[in-house]
């Protein structure tokens, strides 16, 4: 996302990317970024927290008033617990186990590659096919 | 006691992950120039609002995301209802967005700061895409020159970007 916000930026348009993984930010270096130390997956807010959510999106819009020089990152400030237990866990591989296992070698729990669209459920993928079958999705718009 | 730990380092996590995998090391974009700046040119509360989001977020109707680097996007008209919205993605738990879209596309906040004066309007459509790409190149080449069009086109004053 880092690269379509200097994309814009260069364009004249100003921009403001949320993120939870300060160290990818840092390293594709947006124009300017609000830091939200949640899990990922939450990079606006928890849900179904209005109050919290908006709050957020007001304390991020507030970095481009105070974010003066590019690849500036303004830290929010909110935890999502009291401890941040949760971070022990994340992406933290389990050993492989089973014949012909490299010793020190991972689990791969990663989720397939799977090349047809996922769909969130069985009614999503027969409006999908069946607007499709009409004439096509004006709103997709596929860039290969 | 609360103990509070440094931001997750996610470039050495999947770094370890993919050797701990066997594979050969993942390189993030790593930007060797500083980025573009261009101030905001009126107040907030007059600012015609954009957002652009990578949850992988669809609309029922729309075709979803696959997830072998999908660089197509979806055009999400900011009147969407809400519960219309969908999610597929690979990267992220998406447990939490699939119950509330909110958490990776603000579009309840954004609709009631505009309704509150916070925000002058929003943009007719939002853009959004399956940010799971792993080459940098098409991200490059194809997405980041197009939304910077749309961005231009629509004549917004600022985007707002949500990643995971």
């Amino acid at each position: 996302m880092g690269l379509i916000a200097r994309a814009i930026e260069s364009a004249g348009v100003p921009t403001l990317s949320l993120t939870s993984a300060l160290s990818i930010t840092r390293s594709v270096n947006p124009p300017r970024a609000a830091f939200l130390d949640y899990p990922l997956g939450h990079t606006a807010g928890p849900a179904f927290d209005r109050v919290l959510q908006r709050q957020i999106l007001l304390d991020a819009l507030a970095g481009f008033q105070t974010i003066q020089k590019p690849g500036g990152v303004i830290d929010l400030g909110y935890a999502w617990s009291e401890d941040d237990a949760w971070k022990d866990s994340v992406m933290q591989p389990r050993a492989a186990s089973g014949e012909n296992v490299e010793e020190g070698a991972f689990e791969d729990d990663r989720t397939a590659r799977l090349e047809t669209p996922q769909y969130q459920t069985a009614e999503d993928q027969r409006r999908a096919e069946s607007a499709l079958a009409r004439g096509g999705c004006p709103t997709c718009v596929f860039l290969e | 006691m609360a103990q509070t730990r440094p931001p997750i380092d996610y470039i050495q996590r999947t770094r370890d992950q993919y050797s701990g995998l066997g594979y050969p090391v993942y390189r993030w974009v790593e930007s060797d120039s500083p980025p573009p700046l261009v101030p905001l040119k009126k107040p907030l509360s007059q600012c015609r609002v954009g957002l652009i989001a990578s949850g992988g977020i669809y609309v029922t109707g729309q075709v979803a995301f696959h997830f072998s680097d999908d660089v197509s996007y979806r055009v999400v008209s900011t009147d969407t209802p809400t519960e219309d919205l969908r999610i597929a993605h690979f990267a992220y738990d998406v447990t939490d967005a699939r119950r509330d879209p909110n958490v990776v596309f603000p579009i309840d906040s954004l609709r009631g700061l505009v309704k509150e004066g916070a925000l002058g309007d929003l943009s007719e459509n939002a853009y959004t895409f399956m940010g799971g790409i792993y080459s940098a190149r098409k991200v490059r080449e194809k997405l980041a020159p197009e939304f910077a069009r749309r961005a231009v086109e629509d004549q917004l004053d600022l985007v707002l970007l949500v990643p995971v």
